[in-house]
């Protein structure tokens, strides 16, 4: 099944009653997909007539009391960001899927990771966050998908999953098993009509500056909990590592197939994964640095989880970095190189 | 004594921001008196704007929610899809809805949504200070058109419901004005058989209301309401512009 097809099944489990989507490639098969799937089981289905337009649909479903999601890829994205800072202002569930391609501007259509920025920080005005789940596998998508509507249920606040064009074309073997029926929550701040209860207002505005700063205060609050709480990632061979590679999504596919060559010649490099790009995970990236003095960030784009690497490190290690953006697909061959020569390099910096 | 007219009940006990002689107040008004005698109280969701009309929820005493500018058909289209046994409307400014939400409107109204878009159009941007809207009249002063609206630079007035009436989705459009007792009657009834339209599930339904903006039309409100009888419907004509049966 391909990875956009997969997505939208595993939404459908997880009990996904809206979409509301727009064509733009590569996500345009996880929009037909829902197209085809929700009529049949007649659940909601729009295609939109912008993405402006579809992601203030999820907000309407949302607070309706729907689980609702839309889907798009990078300039598709920018212009979701607006409704995406209403949803969180408002503190309303969404499920978000940005499928990356290359930028900026139109730029291609292949697989590409240079909207981290944009989608871990927040992406909209003003301050808020996201959590944002970067899946690495076909496989990986359909288990993230019932997390995501469960943490935007859970924490009422959008939550994206931040994949790219490889991981939504390709095609894999995948199983459903892992998802159960979803979780009901207890959803006050719904609007329903007034029916035996004082109405009920769900609004953004607030022109009192006390009570903005407020709200702000509490929605910092809650992605406190999200970094205590909804960190993830996974650590390969990082035990014995010498050199410890940070990527994820795809592109942490790629380092895998590079590490293992590496290891055949003895090269000691292990990789952290981040499956939470936001929060980020830290701690791990701290607790190796203890022991571990070379670092290398891979990504597909000039340079942007970086940023969060050295943030972890608070300056300890050697930060090694390679990218490719525009849409390149490296080799794991290509890494393995670049890899290697980096490890040689840092071993021979230790001898001197 | 025989009590001639109270306060509607679903209508918070609230002093309205409104400016004297702004139509505003008299649209929540009327709005909230036909939810009160269509018994629609506990049905209605209100999708709220950005502008003048965005505090709506400080007065109406109904489940509402604050769209972003410009979204209102949309997050109503989500509200209307999933809950559609309630009664959905948005309320619109002429720069919400014919500006920066015309993309919006326009295809929620193609599709044919069930909701009702109170659409008020007063000529101008009025909570921003009175700058040119879509509605704006030819040689109209705003605080943006200095020398007068001129339409080979900025265009010229559009006509929302006359826009709308080509798409087969719309069932019900008219224009109303609130500028004299007896319009208000009329607009009273638009209201009611907007709803009516979307409770009997016609169609996109939507009632423009030409509203005085005193404020920003440097007017006093007499001649404001003078103004849209004697110049304003030249430009945006009253009457039931479409209506299918």
């Amino acid at each position: 099944m391909s990875g956009n097809a997969a997505l939208g099944e595993a939404a459908v489990l997880s009990g996904c009653t809206c979409y509301f989507g727009y064509p733009i490639t590569p996500q345009n098969e996880l929009t037909e997909y829902m197209a085809k799937r929700m009529g049949e089981l007649g659940r909601v289905f729009i295609q939109s007539e912008s993405e402006i337009a579809a992601i203030n649909m999820v907000l309407g479903a949302s607070v309706a009391g729907a689980r609702a999601m839309t889907s798009s890829s990078s300039p598709g994205m920018s212009l979701k960001q607006e409704g995406i800072s209403y949803l969180a202002a408002d503190e309303l569930p969404a499920v978000v899927v940005d499928m990356v391609r290359g930028g900026p501007g139109m730029g291609n259509i292949s697989p590409a990771q240079s909207d981290y920025l944009q989608a871990t920080r927040g992406g909209g005005h003003g301050d808020y966050k996201t959590i944002v789940l970067a899946p690495g596998s076909v496989q990986e998508l359909t288990e993230v998908v019932p997390l995501a509507f469960d943490l935007a249920d859970q924490y009422r606040n959008p939550v994206v999953i931040l994949g790219d064009g490889m991981l939504g074309q390709m095609m894999e073997p995948v199983s459903f098993d892992n998802i159960k029926p979803p979780k009901q929550y207890t959803k006050d701040y719904t609007l329903t009509g007034a029916k035996g209860r004082p109405s009920r207002m769900v609004r953004s505005l607030l022109f009192d500056t006390k009570e903005e700063e407020e709200h702000n205060w509490k929605l910092v609050r809650k992605y406190q909990r999200m970094e205590q709480n909804e960190v993830r990632y996974e650590t390969f061979l990082t035990d014995d590592a010498e050199m410890v590679v940070i990527a994820y999504g795809i592109g942490a596919r790629i380092v895998k197939g590079a590490i293992k060559r590496l290891r055949q010649e003895n090269m000691k490099v292990g990789m952290v994964r981040p499956i939470t790009v936001w929060p980020f995970p830290a701690a791990i990236l701290q607790e190796l640095a203890k022991t571990v003095h070379d670092f290398f960030v891979f990504e597909m784009s000039a340079g942007q989880m970086i940023e969060d690497v050295k943030l972890a490190l608070a300056g300890k290690g050697r930060i090694h970095f390679y990218g490719r953006p525009g849409g390149i697909i490296p080799t794991p061959v290509e890494l393995y190189r670049i890899i290697g020569r980096h490890y040689y390099m840092a071993a021979r910096r230790k001898e001197q | 004594m025989k009590k001639v007219y109270t306060r509607p009940k679903t209508m918070k006990e609230a002093h309205f921001h409104y400016c004297p002689g702004c139509g505003h107040g008299i649209i929540n008004r009327l709005l909230m008196e036909v939810i009160d005698e269509m018994g629609l109280r506990e049905s209605a969701i209100c999708v709220a704007p950005a502008g003048c009309g965005m505090l709506v929820y400080n007065y109406f005493d109904i489940d509402t929610l604050e769209s972003a500018h410009g979204r209102g058909a949309a997050v109503a289209t989500g509200i209307k899809r999933v809950r559609p046994g309630n009664l959905v409307f948005s309320y619109q400014g002429d720069g919400d809805l014919a500006a920066i939400g015309t993309a919006e409107g326009f295809h929620a109204a193609n599709r044919g949504e069930p909701i009702t878009v109170i659409f008020v159009n007063n000529g101008v941007y009025g909570m921003t200070g009175g700058q040119m809207a879509p509605t704006t009249l030819t040689e109209q002063v705003t605080t943006t058109t200095p020398n007068g609206r001129n339409p080979i630079l900025a265009g010229h007035p559009v006509r929302i419901c006359e826009v709308f009436s080509m798409l087969d989705g719309t069932a019900y459009l008219e224009r109303v004005t609130v500028n004299k007792p007896a319009a208000v009657i009329k607009a009273k009834k638009a209201i009611k058989k907007a709803f009516q339209c979307q409770l009997d599930g016609k169609g996109f339904s939507l009632v423009e209301i030409l509203s005085p903006c005193p404020t920003n039309w440097k007017m006093g409100p007499v001649e404001a309401c003078r103004w849209i009888d004697e110049v304003m419907t030249k430009q945006f004509p009253l009457g039931v512009v479409k209506e299918v049966s």
